[in-house]
């Protein structure tokens, strides 16, 4: 096991050597070269000299790549040309927000995308199947933002069941330990500030969960069909189990692999939706720092986004292909 | 004797939206008597497995049309509801499939694949159930049983899985046991081993064996009585030794001709029945081996062959095979 | 009778093995699909409107009318009134012909943003499928880091490189999107093509290796590239709406297309919320149109789907 766990480790360095290389062409070919780019608008000729030289982008280019990487290694993402901070800073501050807000997304489209995709695959081709798979066209045709407006103004504006945006209501005293909100609430037994936090996540949640949703649904649907289908079923069957046994034993336990892969490639998604639903619910998370940094063109913070979201990306995917191998025991490790 | 099973006129249709039924089994009977080794022969989709799915009421419920009787014990189970029949699958019948690789789950152990037998019909405890399953796997003849019982199928080989298959099957000691094409997935070498394990275990057991296949050197070895399928119906059935001696249905006969013989004198040829299942006409006006019959004639092609019985043999042909041919 | 059935029969399973190509067995099923016709009448519907658009339209993109702009103010938009039959817009033009001619920037987006991922896509994928070796190796590799970007992060870096966001950009941006998409379906296929049995017996028979790429091997291994081209239009279209959600699309204020105006749209949200409905629901039925002729597309080429 420690030794498949190594080899796959091993096996992604190369992939982030290779993105690191990408990210750093990107920032070379950025519109009046990475100082002017970096500088904004506090750009002179002078500072962009000396940013140049800081920068190193005087040197031959395979020591800028080397310095580059040095720097990325040690976090060092420069200052936002925005606030001014170190960008590995603010994100840190702002990640808080989007773990929570992109889990529950996710508990969501688990929790709701596997018993759906069942029940639709077992009666395949009746109502039920019919109406959930034209549900899953439709949720991943809708642009994420207006789905968010959507909700926002019905649920929130035209009900009031929801607050419309931020995280927490301004009246509520929280204090901040881990930065997830409803956690915090939870440690200093302050519950009413986790049950507002979690009134706030609710919409977005949903918003956020709905293409993630759609996909595990139709992954799901297609797999538990082809293993209801398969000859392992019918000696289950043919064994007399009760149908509860045959369910969870047989079909979903096989069903389940291509679908823990899906999951796993959702968090791309989620971090792409998570831009989109941030800035309609004013969510001040990644996805916000990401929107204002396109807006006001902050390349240092995209920069470190752009790294950190491939990064977390090729990361899950190894963390599904680990538990895949615990799961199915054909895996060799 | 009282026979254990009684198959009368069973028909099995698959309709399709659009299009007109499929008629897979046309009217089949047959009885099988309480350790009695049966074989249901003929090629790929003359409807021997459809057969077994129906009487096992593994049969899709959409699509599918099952009409007759079939009755286990004076009980026909095609009357059954679906939780009666769960009840009675793997305790009172059970079936060992074709393709052993596929036919287990690739990703529970295969102990657990025996235990949850007896767990559902004997309600056996975790251990108790172990040790049986142990106990199983070791009188199919499965090396280290203890250890084996957390093995994973793909851990297995062929012969090893489909002896684990078997030994699912016989767990609760059913008395009727349906074997679909048992060795056809496996080595040559451990085919013989596993028709001989077949034959130890139904005499063991007391068991009654429906055996299904397409080769004849199986049935030879195993059957007492054959039935031959074509189109979905019996075309004859006979005891084992007058069926090979004296085959009197030219579908039997070309099966027969096509086996190549250890003891055949040389230069024989090997003689092929031409043409394939598709080339067949409806049963409803006319014999359905007609077009590739060497022995047809004119009535072949505009009558319905009717089954007729004489001397323990059914025949269903126009123009059969003279008895004294072979 | 019960011959000419039985010939019949025959006849009909010759024929199959013989000359029917699977293209035309697909092409037949998809006939019958009621999936694929809805999508086909979709797609075909808003292909015509958006050919027309011009002549159909009574306005331009960027006329303002004193009509309306008199009763633009904050708070309040004018709604459907005579001439304007859906009334105006936030700068006062008609928003009615403003839909129309949005469908032909939209298709124009959505297909040269696919047609350009398809093409380099193809050419990515025919090199690393037909060489092998270190060429497939390196492209590969870096067709797999552009997959471990999230495909809007993607987009988003791509379009961030431009000094001032354009139509333009926003094409290229989404096009990149598509390419490693696009090369490692056409590489795989191309693979499973290399050792079939008709190129091997093309190479024996002595024909040049890039004619057999070309004309052996391209041909059947482009099905599954080209149904993925059909999905990609949809998602095209969905990206380019949230590249301009995020800013980063065409800068042309007298430019419309459903994207672009659905994005501006959510600043009135509360004061007509038709102006953001409107470009809403005509891209989720479009890319609902491609996305179900993709799917049955993709189901008839699949030989297993024929069940």
């Amino acid at each position: 096991m420690l030794r498949f766990v190594l080899r796959r480790l091993v096996q992604v360095v190369p992939t982030l050597l290779l993105l690191s290389l990408l990210v750093f062409a990107w920032l070379r070919s950025l519109p009046g070269g990475p100082a002017s780019a970096f500088l904004g608008d506090r750009a002179t000729p002078e500072r962009i000299a000396e940013l140049n030289r800081v920068l190193g982008l005087d040197q031959p280019i395979f020591v800028q790549y080397g310095r580059f990487l040095g720097r990325v290694l040690t976090g060092d993402f420069g200052a936002s040309t925005i606030t001014g901070q170190p960008v590995l800073a603010e994100i840190g501050r702002a990640l808080p927000a989007t773990v929570e807000l992109s889990v529950l997304a996710l508990v969501i489209a688990v929790a709701l995308g596997i018993p759906l995709g069942y029940l639709a695959a077992q009666h395949r081709g009746g109502p039920v199947d019919i109406a959930t798979v034209i549900g899953t066209l439709i949720g991943v045709a809708v642009p994420v933002f207006f789905l968010g407006y959507l909700l926002k103004a019905f649920f929130a504006v035209e009900l009031g069941w929801f607050p419309p945006s931020g995280r927490l209501s301004i009246d509520v005293d929280a204090t901040n330990v881990t930065g997830f909100v409803v956690l915090d609430g939870l440690l200093t037994r302050e519950f009413d500030a986790s049950l507002d936090a979690l009134s706030h996540l609710v919409l977005p949640a949903v918003a956020l969960a709905t293409i993630p949703l759609a996909v595990i649904v139709r992954i799901t649907r297609a797999s538990v069909l082809d293993v209801l289908g398969s000859d392992f079923v019918r000696t289950a069957n043919s064994k007399g189990l009760a149908p509860g046994t045959v369910r969870s034993r047989h079909v979903l336990r096989n069903a389940l692999l291509p679908v823990s892969t899906t999951i796993g490639l959702q968090v791309g998604l989620l971090l792409a939706g998570a831009v989109l639903t941030e800035k309609v619910f004013v969510w001040g998370g990644i996805g916000t720092l990401l929107a204002d940094a396109i807006t006001l063109k902050d390349y240092p913070r995209l920069q470190a986004l752009l790294l950190l979201g491939a990064l977390v990306y090729v990361l899950v995917n190894l963390l599904v292909d680990l538990s895949y191998a615990i799961i199915d025991p054909r895996v060799r490790l | 004797m009282t026979p254990l099973l009684e198959v009368d006129d069973l028909r099995v249709a698959f309709r399709r939206r659009g299009e007109p039924d499929t008629v897979a089994v046309d009217g089949v009977s047959f009885d099988v008597a309480p350790g009695q080794v049966i074989g249901l022969v003929g090629e790929s989709g003359c409807g021997k497995s459809v057969t077994a799915m129906a009487i096992m009421r593994l049969l899709p419920a959409r699509g599918v049309r099952v009409t007759g009787s079939v009755q286990l014990d004076g009980v026909d189970l095609l009357g059954l509801s679906e939780s009666q029949m769960r009840e009675r699958r793997g305790k009172d019948l059970s079936m060992v499939f074709q393709d052993p690789l596929s036919s287990l789950n690739p990703v529970i152990p295969i102990g657990l694949q025996v235990t949850e037998v007896l767990a559902r019909h004997r309600g056996m405890a975790k251990e108790p159930a172990r040790k049986a399953a142990a106990d199983l796997l070791e009188r199919v003849g499965i090396p280290d049983p203890r250890r084996r019982l957390g093995s994973y199928p793909h851990q297995l080989s062929g012969g090893m899985r489909q002896r684990a298959l078997i030994a699912i099957a016989l767990a609760c000691r059913p008395r009727l046991l349906i074997a679909d094409e048992p060795t056809t997935a496996l080595d040559v070498t451990i085919q013989a081993q596993i028709l001989e394990l077949l034959r130890e275990l139904v005499r063991e057991t007391g068991a009654a064996l429906i055996m299904i296949t397409h080769d004849l050197g199986v049935v030879a070895g195993l059957c007492e009585t054959v039935n031959v399928l074509y189109g979905g119906r019996i075309v004859e059935r006979a005891q084992r030794h007058r069926l090979f001696g004296t085959p009197r249905h030219p579908y039997t006969h070309g099966l027969l001709r096509s086996i190549p013989r250890l003891d055949a004198p040389s230069g024989e040829e090997l003689v092929a029945i031409r043409g394939s299942v598709v080339d067949n006409l409806p049963w409803e006006h006319a014999c359905a081996f007609a077009p590739r019959c060497p022995r047809a004639v004119d009535l072949c092609t505009g009558t319905t062959p009717l089954a007729e019985t004489s001397g323990g043999r059914l025949l269903r042909c126009h123009n059969p095979v003279p008895a004294s041919a072979e | 009778m019960s011959t000419t059935w039985a010939t019949r029969r025959k006849t009909r399973i010759d024929d199959l093995s013989a000359g029917r190509s699977l293209t035309s067995e697909a092409f037949r099923r998809l006939r019958r699909d009621p999936v694929a016709l809805t999508g086909a009448t979709i797609v075909g519907v808003f292909v015509v409107i958006a050919a027309l658009a011009p002549l159909i339209a009574p306005h331009g993109a960027a006329e303002a009318f004193p009509a309306l702009q008199e009763n633009l103010r904050p708070g309040s938009i004018p709604g459907p009134q005579d001439g304007f039959p859906l009334g105006g817009d936030q700068l006062g033009r008609d928003f009615y012909s403003r839909m129309l001619l949005a469908s032909q920037q939209t298709l124009l987006v959505g297909v040269l943003a696919t047609v350009i991922g398809l093409i380099v896509g193809i050419v990515i994928g025919t090199l690393a499928g037909a060489f092998g070796g270190w060429v497939d190796t390196v492209l590969m590799r870096v067709t797999d880091v552009l997959l471990a970007v999230p495909s809007l992060l993607l987009a988003i870096s791509v379009a961030a490189l431009a000094a001032s966001p354009s139509q333009t950009t926003v094409i290229i941006a989404v096009a990149v999107v598509g390419v490693p998409i696009f090369a490692r379906l056409l590489r795989g296929s191309m693979l499973s093509q290399r050792d079939s049995d008709h190129v091997i017996a093309a190479t024996a028979l002595g024909v040049k290796r890039p004619a057999v790429v070309l004309r052996h091997m391209l041909p059947n291994a482009i099905g599954p590239v080209i149904v993925q081209a059909t999905l990609t239009l949809a998602t095209a279209i969905l990206d380019a709406a949230a590249l301009s959600f995020l800013g980063l699309g065409d800068a042309d204020p007298g430019r419309a297309e459903w994207g672009l105006m659905l994005a501006q749209a959510q600043s009135y949200l509360d004061v007509r919320p038709a102006l953001a409905f409107y470009p809403a629901i005509a891209i989720i039925v479009v890319a609902l149109g491609f996305t179900l002729l993709g799917e049955s597309l993709r189901e008839a080429l699949d030989p297993k789907g024929s069940r």
